[in-house]
């Protein structure tokens, strides 16, 4: 877990200074910037996708995927972080509760 | 006080004041990131860790959520780097802004985020000849550092004194987590179909493939519609 952390810290220190070395040129060509822009989208909605639906190497439907609509709703009407996560947490913790979800 | 020190005094108060107000709303994910740190299985000195040293908050709830989903350390650190790009992008953006050199611009560049730039940016760049533009930068960067790295610690030490993270809906309120954080990073259709080719993606993959492979696979699609958009543009 130590390398993980590590590991991933001091890569994302290179990456913070880099941009402060090379010629601004390559951050600034149209493709670049764009793909640059893209990248949290994808990875982030297919963390939310793995984190909802699998477990382990399995598609799942569990109390995950109520909590989520619930979390939806909460951002929809603009909630805020610390709210839509809060809901999400306490959606999936009463139907596991109740046995309405596993 | 002459006039221009008066200007430049009301500006200071301002902008402080908005570095702190940000400071504090950063802290409630800060929050939801050290308990996610601990109850997925890193100890309160490795999220602590991640906070202090990795400080970019997409990036720790990425190598977090991929550890947490059984994906090996290696593909949770290349996972981060991936969403740690844009900081890149940031520091090029205001290097030239900052005018640091020597060990100011290694604190200057742990301080390249989100939130540090977009104040930093916001202000008039040759308004009192940049110091406007550098106290937002700093001002922010600090705030948000500072009560990331306490917001963390709270959330670290309470949630570990928790039992069974999934009977309090835990591993739900990482993917509402996740996805509070890129819903504001949908603004167009463009994004939304990468929203959606990424968890697509990952999703068909994940049966076939080792967990953590299926997210860094979803990369992809912002590799090809951030190329074919900007070549259909030129």
């Amino acid at each position: 877990m130590w390398f993980a952390v590590l590991a991933g810290a001091a890569g994302c220190y290179a990456l913070k200074y880099v941009g402060s070395v090379i010629p601004s040129h390559i951050l600034e060509q149209r493709t670049v910037k764009k793909i640059v822009l893209l990248l949290p989208i994808s990875l982030l909605s297919a963390l939310v996708a793995v984190q909802t639906f699998a477990d382990s190497q399995n598609l799942v439907l569990d109390a995950r995927v109520p909590a989520l609509a619930a979390a939806t709703v909460a951002l929809r009407f603009r909630s805020p972080f610390i709210l839509v996560v809060l809901i999400a947490a306490v959606t999936a913790g009463t139907l596991r509760y109740f046995g309405l979800a596993v | 006080m002459n006039s221009e020190g008066n200007e430049w005094a009301v500006t200071r108060r301002q902008i402080v004041g908005n570095a702190a107000s940000i400071g504090i709303a950063v802290a409630m994910y800060g929050v939801s990131f050290g308990a996610l740190g601990t109850t997925t299985g890193l100890t309160i000195p490795q999220t602590m860790a991640l906070s202090l040293l990795m400080f970019t908050g997409a990036s720790q709830f990425t190598l977090v959520s991929t550890l947490a989903s059984g994906g090996t350390a290696l593909t949770a650190v290349v996972a981060s780097w991936l969403m740690g790009t844009r900081n890149a992008a940031y520091s090029m953006r205001m290097t030239p802004i900052l005018k640091t050199s020597g060990p100011g611009r290694l604190v200057a560049v742990q301080l390249t985020i989100d939130e540090s730039t977009a104040m930093g940016l916001a202000q008039d760049e040759t308004a009192f000849e940049g110091r406007s533009s550098r106290l937002a930068f700093w001002a922010t960067g600090l705030s948000v550092y500072l009560l990331w790295n306490l917001a963390t610690f709270i959330g670290a030490v309470s949630v570990s004194a928790i039992g069974d993270p999934k009977s309090f809906g835990l591993d739900a309120a990482i993917a509402a987590g996740l996805f509070a954080l890129v819903w504001p990073q949908i603004k167009s259709r463009i994004d939304l179909s990468v929203a959606f080719g990424g968890a697509l993606i990952a999703l068909a993959l994940t049966p076939m493939v080792p967990p953590g492979v299926p997210v860094l696979a979803a990369a992809i699609v912002s590799v090809v519609v951030g190329w074919v958009t900007s070549r259909r543009l030129s």
